[in-house]
């Protein structure tokens, strides 16, 4: 289905919101201003946006440890994100949950998740719940190759199939599950072939082209609003940094991370090639585009910094509703 | 005018039948709960009245299904999920532990996570160690957590109603031996409020706090202490988590005795924590160490002669309260 141009130059700004926060994420934590630990999605910019782009506003995602990209991608604010990474009190979650756990309700943001396949069961149970509401919501999981492995997958996607819920399991395969590389961890020749266990709808898709995701995402929320069952998604795609940031990588040799963040596969390029050949963009609206994100996230930045730190009397608060 | 006598097991399905009635969010999930109508007939009738989407029929796979029910219950349903033994829950631990307790206080207050995740647990009927635990404690130790253990037909109901009704997600413990137990619950609507404690039997010489089961072999080791003399008051937490210290501190000034009965474990269990809140609150009033009476620290065996070994019954109870009686 053919984009507007507004969609078109939306999802390219976000392509370059979701590297510069994340860059600027690596800085602060090298800067001992974010604790803990830090995940970066760069490279794997045109999955999150091009699903992101096939969902409406009330749409459910739950995202994952590495995890900023898919909020990013969905309308989370970066400044509310920024300040939650570095604890201040006016971040998504005051400060109580750092990188792992961003959530925005009002977006359909379930939450990002520290356990590893962790975001699974919840997506199921939203399209569960929009499904007896009769709502016309749909769910999209975002998970790793890693996370395929998990248990909870077989179950919920059994059950998913069965009851013909309105989800879509998006595996980024970006071919590292921690430190080590997934596939000596996989049985099967590719993760789509699990579908057919699950009794779901298999495909694989570039990951690294935006708008191969978008369409393949559009279609199989098509299927699941229709009450055609679950999907699941395969986006392939590349982990262009560590496991976190700090990760020395020495399990992979360089020349295989520079070839992916060569021009040629680097998805925010490719989709700016794109943009310029066949969309009508000029050089000049990019360049406007990508500059509005840097600076947009400069912001955030500052917001994040001048922000206050939680009282000592909030560490008490909201443990029940 | 008699009040109407129901079993356990009805005073739960009548509370789910009034929810589901009231509040069409309300849904049901777990293994066998439709058309069997669960295997202690606690969810009977639902499906026929209420259809296969609110009354779902699960595989059997508890991780999946309670995942399930925590994303719907974030998501505007009011899900009840049944683990079928206590024990199964272990399964599920990630999703209740990492995702439905955490939720509200991780994204800073703004998740609502309605969930009850029922169970039952307890040992006496020879189900061996896979399927007679007391875990209440597990829960109990877990912050973002409501944990229930309803002794009485009348508390069952009045609590499971509350529960649903709570934005919280709520671990609700009923036992095994004591679905077939009856009591008097009215046919008026009454709700429970939740971390109220409730005294069972009142006395001035001991105070013995008891939970679930033990709450009846409690009362009837009162009724043998009675006839020696002695007067015990009987309180059931009801809710083990948030716990009516206030209740049981009350109590121990009266009588500066206390005596914990819990079918946990011994070590690391609900009878030590009563104990160090006691001693903290009413270190003063008391006139004799605590005692605690819980399982001994094995797995459930199978063979009854040992089961029986393992687990409280009124001769410890008794014997527990006669060293702090006579305690000089």
């Amino acid at each position: 289905m053919k984009l507007s141009g507004d969609k078109l130059a939306n999802m390219y700004y976000r392509m370059w919101l979701i590297r510069y926060f994340d860059e600027g994420a690596r800085s602060l934590f090298q800067e001992n201003m974010i604790r803990g630990t830090t995940h970066m999605y760069t490279g794997e910019e045109a999955v999150a946006v091009g699903a992101c782009t096939a969902l409406n506003q009330d749409d459910y995602i739950t995202s994952t440890h590495r995890g900023h990209g898919h909020c990013l991608a969905k309308g989370g604010d970066s400044r509310a994100m920024m300040a939650e990474l570095l604890g201040k009190v006016t971040g998504y979650c005051k400060g109580k949950g750092g990188s792992m756990h961003i959530a925005d309700f009002d977006l359909g943001i379930l939450g990002a998740n520290g356990i590893v396949g962790g975001g699974i069961g919840i997506a199921t149970g939203a399209a569960y719940s929009a499904d007896l509401r009769g709502s016309g919501q749909v769910a999209i999981c975002f998970f790793g190759d890693g996370a395929s492995n998990q248990g909870i997958l077989m179950e919920v996607a059994n059950m998913a199939a069965l009851w013909k819920l309105p989800v879509i399991y998006l595996c980024e395969e970006n071919q590292y599950a921690q430190f080590s590389p997934s596939k000596p961890f996989i049985a099967l020749e590719r993760i789509e072939m699990k579908a057919r266990a699950f009794g779901l709808t298999g495909i694989t898709v570039d990951g690294n082209d935006v708008l191969a995701v978008y369409e393949a995402v559009r279609q199989a929320a098509e299927r699941a609003r229709n009450g055609e069952g679950p999907t699941l998604l395969v986006a392939q795609t590349y982990r262009v940094e560590g496991h976190t940031v700090g990760d020395p990588l020495t399990y992979r040799p360089k020349s295989e991370t520079e070839e992916w963040k060569s021009a040629e596969r680097d998805p925010i390029s490719r989709f700016g090639r794109y943009l310029t050949e066949e969309a009508n963009f000029s050089k000049n609206e990019l360049e406007t585009l990508r500059a509005k994100a840097r600076a947009d996230i400069d912001e955030a930045i500052q917001f994040a910094i001048d922000s206050p730190e939680p009282e000592i009397t909030t560490l008490w608060e909201d443990v029940y509703a | 005018m008699t009040v109407r006598q129901l079993q356990y097991r009805e005073a739960l399905n009548e509370a789910l039948h009034e929810e589901m009635a009231r509040d069409p969010s309300v849904c049901v999930l777990g293994e066998d709960v439709g058309r069997y109508g669960s295997p202690f007939q606690v969810t009977r009738g639902l499906f026929d009245k209420y259809g296969e989407k609110r009354v779902r029929d699960t595989p059997i796979s508890e991780e999946g299904f309670i995942g399930i029910a925590v994303g719907a219950a974030m998501s505007g349903l009011r899900p009840v999920a049944e683990i079928l033994y206590i024990d199964f829950s272990t399964l599920a631990m990630d999703q209740i532990v990492n995702q439905a307790a955490k939720a509200r206080y991780m994204f800073g207050g703004k998740a609502r996570v309605p969930l009850v995740v029922r169970m039952q647990g307890g040992g006496g009927r020879g189900n061996a160690a896979h399927h007679s635990q007391s875990l209440e404690m597990w829960y109990v130790h877990i912050p973002g957590l409501i944990v229930i253990q309803p002794s009485t037909p009348y508390d069952a109901k009045g609590l499971l109603k509350s529960a649903i009704r709570n934005d919280n997600p709520v671990i609700f413990i009923e036992h095994k031996l004591l679905y077939n137990t009856s009591g008097p619950v009215p046919d008026e609507e009454y709700l429970i409020p939740i971390g109220v404690a409730d005294v069972k039997r009142t006395g001035d010489d001991v105070t013995i706090v008891a939970t679930s089961r033990m709450v009846l072999f409690a009362l009837n080791a009162a009724e043998e202490l009675a006839r020696q003399g002695i007067e015990a008051e009987v309180i059931d937490p009801r809710t083990l988590k948030p716990l009516d210290i206030d209740t049981i501190v009350r109590s121990v000034e009266k009588t500066g005795r206390l005596v914990v009965v819990n079918e946990g474990h011994l070590t690391g269990g609900f009878t030590a924590e009563v104990a160090a809140r006691v001693q903290r609150e009413a270190f003063d009033w008391l006139d004799a160490p605590i005692m605690q009476v819980a399982s001994e620290d094995v797995p459930l065996p199978y063979n009854g002669r040992l089961e029986l070994e393992a687990i409280p019954n009124e001769q410890d109870i008794v014997n527990a309260v006669q060293e702090v009686v006579y305690w000089d």
